[in-house]
């Protein structure tokens, strides 16, 4: 082996591992990984529906038709500014419903921290009916406030279907198919352009199969 | 006026008595142990790079309240990795798995490693070659004979 033969394979390798490193570095950390959620049943649950008394709400229920799971949350700063675009979709014509999953309803004062919370909380049914009439009204109060685009809104109190759903913050939007299969997941806020050029198409695809 | 400062001031310091010895962490210390054993292993995936066991951020609370009663119902550390995997992919391992597509991850470094001892092999040997027979050619053993007797002969 030659002096040339080595140098070459030296600077070969130096642009290989530069390539890799410069094209990792323009990924947005937040889409490093896909979630392993994408193309499964979506994980069924039973929660609570906002200002509806006694009235639950399972995925299966919507099983048929196409629709969004949008997590959101009145403490959550993020969901003001997607908040509008969804008012806008949801008031389109040929829109799908969109549920909102409200996620972690809890004081904002910090009278009841999540912990507190959580040690109250070991399930559902437990926590204190007195916060949950809270949780429900401040988020009663923010979505006349701001407009409700929601077909209806569940309440998440503890967090635990969030968990289910890989949630790695609020906001966060599912697009599930008639099958119950989550075909979708924006991490964060959807913005304009991912509305316009991934969930409105793909919505529309699914629409189409039967 | 000072004076009643002084005293109502004063009337503030019982208020210390309050101060309560600070709460355990965990109601038990086994639990508590395998979580931050296993929970150092992984990632919380709204701060991505803090470990689970270390990260504030709420969802990882809910995590590490998950795992906690994982672990109560007695699953096994992979039973409770395989729960985590699940839902947030091989991303919420630090350590990647052995997979096909992080081969090169893994084997990466040690091809390398071969490439540099083939490399530093067949330097050596052609070194080797070039390096010039150590003995000496029959004009410079004449000479060095004929200085060896000279001396041989002074010291006689």
């Amino acid at each position: 082996m030659n002096r040339t033969t080595i140098i070459v394979i030296g600077v070969a390798l130096i642009a290989f591992f530069s390539y890799v490193s410069y094209k990792g570095m323009q990924r947005d950390p937040h889409l490093l990984t896909d979630s392993p959620l994408i193309g499964k049943q979506a994980p069924d649950f039973k929660l609570a529906v906002l200002d509806k008394p006694d009235g639950t709400f399972s995925p299966a229920d919507m099983k048929g038709q196409v629709w969004m799971l949008n997590v959101w949350a009145t403490w959550c700063v993020a969901c003001r500014d997607e908040h509008p675009r969804l008012v806008r979709y949801a008031r389109s014509a040929g829109a799908v419903p969109v549920v909102g999953l409200n996620h972690k309803e809890i004081r904002g004062d910090f009278a009841l921290s999540p912990d507190q919370l959580i040690r109250i909380v070991p399930d559902q049914k437990t926590v204190s009916p007195q916060e949950i009439v809270l949780a429900d009204q401040r988020s009663s109060d923010w979505l006349s406030k701001h407009e409700n685009p929601y077909a209806l809104v569940i309440m998440d109190i503890d967090g635990r279907v969030g968990l289910d759903y890989g949630l790695t913050g609020v906001p966060e939007t599912y697009v599930i198919d008639k099958q119950g299969i989550i075909r979708y997941k924006e991490v964060g806020v959807v913005t304009d352009e991912n509305l316009k050029n991934k969930i409105l198409p793909l919505i529309a695809e699914l629409q189409a199969k039967s | 006026m000072k004076r009643l400062l002084m005293l109502s001031l004063l009337c503030l310091l019982p208020l210390s008595a309050w101060a309560d010895e600070a709460k355990d962490l965990a109601e038990d210390p086994v639990v508590e142990k395998r979580l931050i054993a296993l929970a150092t292993d992984l990632r919380c995936v709204q701060c991505q790079n803090e470990s689970l066991a270390s990260s504030r951020a709420g969802i990882a609370q809910d995590m590490r309240r998950e795992i906690r009663e994982l672990i109560k119902q007695d699953k096994s550390d992979q039973e409770i990795k395989d729960w985590l995997v699940s839902r947030y992919g091989d991303f919420v391992m630090y350590q990647p798995p052995f997979k096909s597509y992080t081969l090169f991850l893994w084997l990466g470094p040690f091809a390398l490693l071969l490439v540099g001892a083939i490399i530093l092999y067949s330097q050596i040997r052609k070194r080797r070659n070039l390096t010039p027979e150590a003995g000496l050619s029959a004009d410079a053993t004449r000479r060095a004979d004929a200085l060896l007797n000279m001396t041989k002969d002074t010291q006689a």
